[in-house]
């Protein structure tokens, strides 16, 4: 195994970790909800009454990198893959992610920090396919 | 949940997902690449949001319901999909919304995938496929939801 160091930023990830888990744990502790993305993007198909709020959380999640975007230089967001990918990708994640009832927000944030075994099991799943994932596109492909 | 608390979670959460790294592909492919030059960046990720995490939602425990410990085929099927997608782009769902803001062709291209993703779930699970299929009933009210 080789650490790639130059791109290792131990600090600045624990602590966008610790300001990801306390909003996490803010919106459990007020509003008895799990910060689940894909659940709050699948409810916008859903008759729900919390449609403002819904726009307002995603809102709050496009608006916050553009923000520190302006006092702090932010690495690229575009993914360096072809479009197919992008395409594929992005059915995969949202199918998944909802049959599977959760992503890395809810599974693996919220369920981890509840003990849940079925989030435990979920982590631990996505985890490893992702991984075999890129080793197959890095190194078999 | 009021629309005005809701916008600071997302700016909270958001700020979180940007300094932590999260937010860019690369990075999370260079976490993902174990065998390659490996940067370990998101395990701390985690570590952080999981250590707090514990702490505050010990604290909000009553006001959520008890976590399930089902496990069953959708759960794990639905992970392995979601696992082969994020390792394929390196967007998980909230980096792939917080790159929204760049306009970047390939991330809306993304996000109106995941979206149909989801809708297509919904619809498969509507078909009501047998047990150990691919459909999970559409309300189906999993203590742990993702945003139940």
């Amino acid at each position: 195994m080789v650490i790639d160091w130059q791109n290792f930023t131990p600090l600045a990830s624990l602590a966008g970790g610790v300001v990801i888990g306390i909003s996490a744990g803010l919106l459990a502790a007020r509003s008895g909800r799990i910060l689940g993305v894909s659940g709050f993007v699948s409810g916008f198909f859903e008759a729900d009454k919390e449609w403002t709020a819904r726009l307002a959380l995603i809102a709050g999640l496009i608006l916050a990198p553009l923000l520190i975007g302006t006092v702090h230089t932010l690495p690229s967001v575009v993914p360096d893959v072809g479009w197919t990918a992008v395409i594929a990708g992005g059915l995969l994640v949202g199918f998944g992610t909802r049959l599977a009832s959760g992503c890395t927000s809810g599974h693996g944030v919220c369920g981890l920090s509840r003990l849940s075994l079925r989030s435990a099991v979920a982590t631990g799943t996505f985890m490893a396919s992702a991984i075999a994932t890129v080793f197959v596109l890095r190194h078999l492909a | 949940m009021r629309p005005l608390f809701a916008l600071f979670i997302g700016l909270l959460f958001g700020a979180g997902l940007a300094l932590s790294g999260m937010t860019s592909p690369a990075k999370v492919q260079g976490f993902l690449d174990i065998s390659g030059a490996w940067d370990p960046s998101l395990a701390f990720v985690m570590a952080g949001a999981i250590g707090i995490g514990l702490v505050l939602f010990r604290v909000a425990r009553r006001r959520l319901p008890p976590p399930s410990h089902r496990i069953d085929p959708a759960l794990v099927g639905g992970s392995v999909l979601f696992g082969v997608g994020w390792g394929l782009v390196g967007y998980c769902p909230g980096p792939a919304l917080t790159a929204l803001g760049s306009l970047d062709p390939k991330a809306l291209t993304f996000v109106a995938a995941m979206l149909a993703g989801t809708v297509l779930q919904r619809f498969v699970a509507s078909l009501r496929v047998p047990a150990g299929g691919l459909g999970r009933p559409a309300g189906d009210a999993t203590a742990n939801a993702c945003g139940a």
